[in-house]
């Protein structure tokens, strides 16, 4: 799927499969990860992204296929790989009866670092999750939204050129929610970033890349923007038009390369919907047709495909 | 080993912000003197150990498990594991540290029985061999049960299921004398060797026997071997 140059790639896998019991979790999944890139892996609950994520930290090896990580071996090089990487698991495993400093200090000497760096990178990534007030806190007593500071801080402590976050905006509130976004952004700029999640408008804010994976399978690859355009399939445009309709819709319809046209009222404005056929320019046509025929062009606005009905048409296709 | 000393660091400190430590600490401090006393409040008493070494080797039946329950147990339960196993951590350095963590504790709360021992030097003339010897039979013997207590606690995640399990296993390897005395010759010989039991009577008789030393030690490597193939499993499962 991906061809690069290897040397470019931060990850790479291939054929990756991994089996529980029976039941394929995961199947045949390839992909590649550039240096610097965010790429959010996007698809329903229980589509298989904990367990890429999963394969991809050395938590478990997959049943078959290959993962390097900085041409490391994610099974032979195990530690290699882990040496390099944060992770935030999905429901933020904390020691509930440690304090918020203590934690990240044992985290920190699990990951090998000299003292000395522990202390400034605790520091540091206290402000950067903004949990100075909450240094000497029991992790059991903080909320959900600071559980997951805590569980990003931990991530990013060792500075990893890799971080992987499974599904890191999930069970917080809307406003923790923008800032936990805004900081994986900000990580973004220096750090590869691997994020799984199922809410569309965080791939489009955050990622660089999107890979929608359903069922196992990766059945969609490309950035955001490209997602949207190559899947338009059919193009969508509202114009609003000045004239008797009963004129202006056969009209419409009579255009090549028109698809459908309808038209409803709103608040004494006249708008049409047009469907256009696949990849077809409309808007040339119609602002001529509406001139000649006296009438006015009040307004002309594309509607591209929200990735919310793209991810929709993409996951539930294999039932249709 | 840095790491191994950070594991057991961490375990020691939550030893002692847990209650449950403080608790198996308290009631083994209390039945061991309850033993104690009772070689002092016969007819005839004697300035020994001997009643508190047997109590005490029943006792850590019942508290080396609750010791060790939580060790990995919890980790494998709050889902803490998924990032211990990702750090760039060997598992022998987790089972190592978690197990170690465990044995400091246990010197700590036998240290103080020490106490006894002071009590007897004050007031009567103990035989100083039987005790020593004792002390170091009751060290490994508590050894070898923390480490069984360690490896169920790596195959559940459940903490009451690992300690009941360990237990279990403890009073079969305790009680093996009385298996051994409804067989004869070979088998007889071989399971009273596995017992626990067997192996710690000469050391409160003050006898130090490499073999009975070299027992615990291989019962005690023997089971951390399996905790840590048991941990590598869990990659695997």
């Amino acid at each position: 799927m991906v061809i690069q140059d290897s040397k470019s790639l931060m990850i790479q896998a291939t054929g990756l499969t991994h089996y529980y019991g029976p039941y394929a979790a995961i199947e045949d999944v390839n992909f590649g990860v550039e240096r610097g890139e965010v790429l959010g892996f996007l698809g329903p609950n229980g589509a298989g992204k904990t367990t890429t994520m999963r394969i991809l930290t050395g938590y478990m090896p997959p049943t078959r296929g290959k993962v390097t990580l900085d041409d490391f071996d994610i099974v032979e090089q195990s530690l290699e790989v882990r040496r390099k990487v944060g992770y935030l698991p999905e429901t933020v495993p904390l020691y509930t009866d440690m304090p918020v400093n203590s934690y990240l200090k044992y985290m920190g000497t699990l990951r090998q670092m000299p003292p000395k760096d522990i202390k400034r990178r605790i520091s540091e990534v206290i402000d950067v999750c903004r949990l100075g007030d909450y240094r000497s806190t029991l992790i059991g007593k903080l909320s959900k939204g600071f559980r997951q500071r805590v569980g990003i801080a931990q991530a990013i402590l060792h500075e990893p050129e890799v971080l992987v976050l499974d599904e890191p905006t999930i069970g917080i509130d809307p406003i923790q929610v923008v800032e936990t976004r805004r900081l994986i952004q900000e990580l973004g700029r220096e750090q590869t970033v691997v994020l799984s999640t199922h809410i569309l408008p965080e791939v489009s804010m955050i990622c660089d890349r999107v890979l929608i994976i359903s069922e196992g399978k990766i059945v969609a690859e490309d950035t955001p923007d490209n997602l949207a355009e190559r899947l338009k399939g059919s193009e969508q445009m509202e114009v609003e038009i000045g004239g008797p309709v009963s004129q202006v819709l056969p009209a419409l319809r009579a255009l090549k390369g028109v698809a459908s046209a309808s038209h409803r009222s709103n608040h004494g404005k006249e708008i049409y919907t047009i469907q256009a056929n696949e990849g077809q320019d409309l808007r040339d046509e119609i602002s001529r047709t509406v001139i000649g025929g006296g009438w006015s062009l009040l307004s002309m606005q594309t509607m591209g495909m929200s990735l919310e009905e793209i991810f929709l048409k993409l996951t539930t296709h294999e039932e249709l | 080993m840095r790491t191994v000393q950070a594991v057991a660091w961490k375990e020691i400190q939550i030893y002692f912000s847990s209650p449950t430590a403080y608790i198996v600490a308290m009631i083994f401090l209390a039945l061991a003197s309850f033993f104690f006393v009772r070689d002092l409040s016969n007819p005839f008493p004697q300035a020994s150990m001997s009643s508190f070494f047997q109590g005490a080797t029943i006792i850590l039946i019942l508290l080396a498990p609750t010791l060790t329950m939580r060790l990995l147990a919890e980790e494998q339960k709050l889902g803490t594991i998924e990032l211990l196993l990702t750090s760039p951590v060997r598992d022998w350095e987790v089972v190592l540290g978690k197990y170690i963590a465990s044995l400091v504790f246990l010197l700590g709360t036998i240290v103080l029985t020490l106490y006894f021992v002071l009590l007897l030097i004050i007031f009567a003339d103990p035989d100083p061999g039987p005790i020593w010897a004792g002390y170091l039979g009751l060290i490994l013997y508590g050894a070898a049960a923390l480490s069984i207590g360690l490896l169920t606690s790596t195959l559940t995640s459940n903490q009451i299921v690992a300690a009941v399990v360990a237990m279990g296993i403890l009073l079969v390897l305790y009680f093996t004398d009385f298996a051994a005395a409804t067989l004869t010759g070979l088998p007889a010989t071989i399971v009273n060797e596995i017992g626990l039991k067997s192996h710690f009577d000469d050391f409160e008789r003050g006898v130090i026997d490499t073999k009975h030393i070299a027992y615990y030690l291989l019962l005690t490597s023997f089971f951390v071997f399996l905790s840590i193939r048991a941990l590598e499993s869990r990659r695997w499962r």
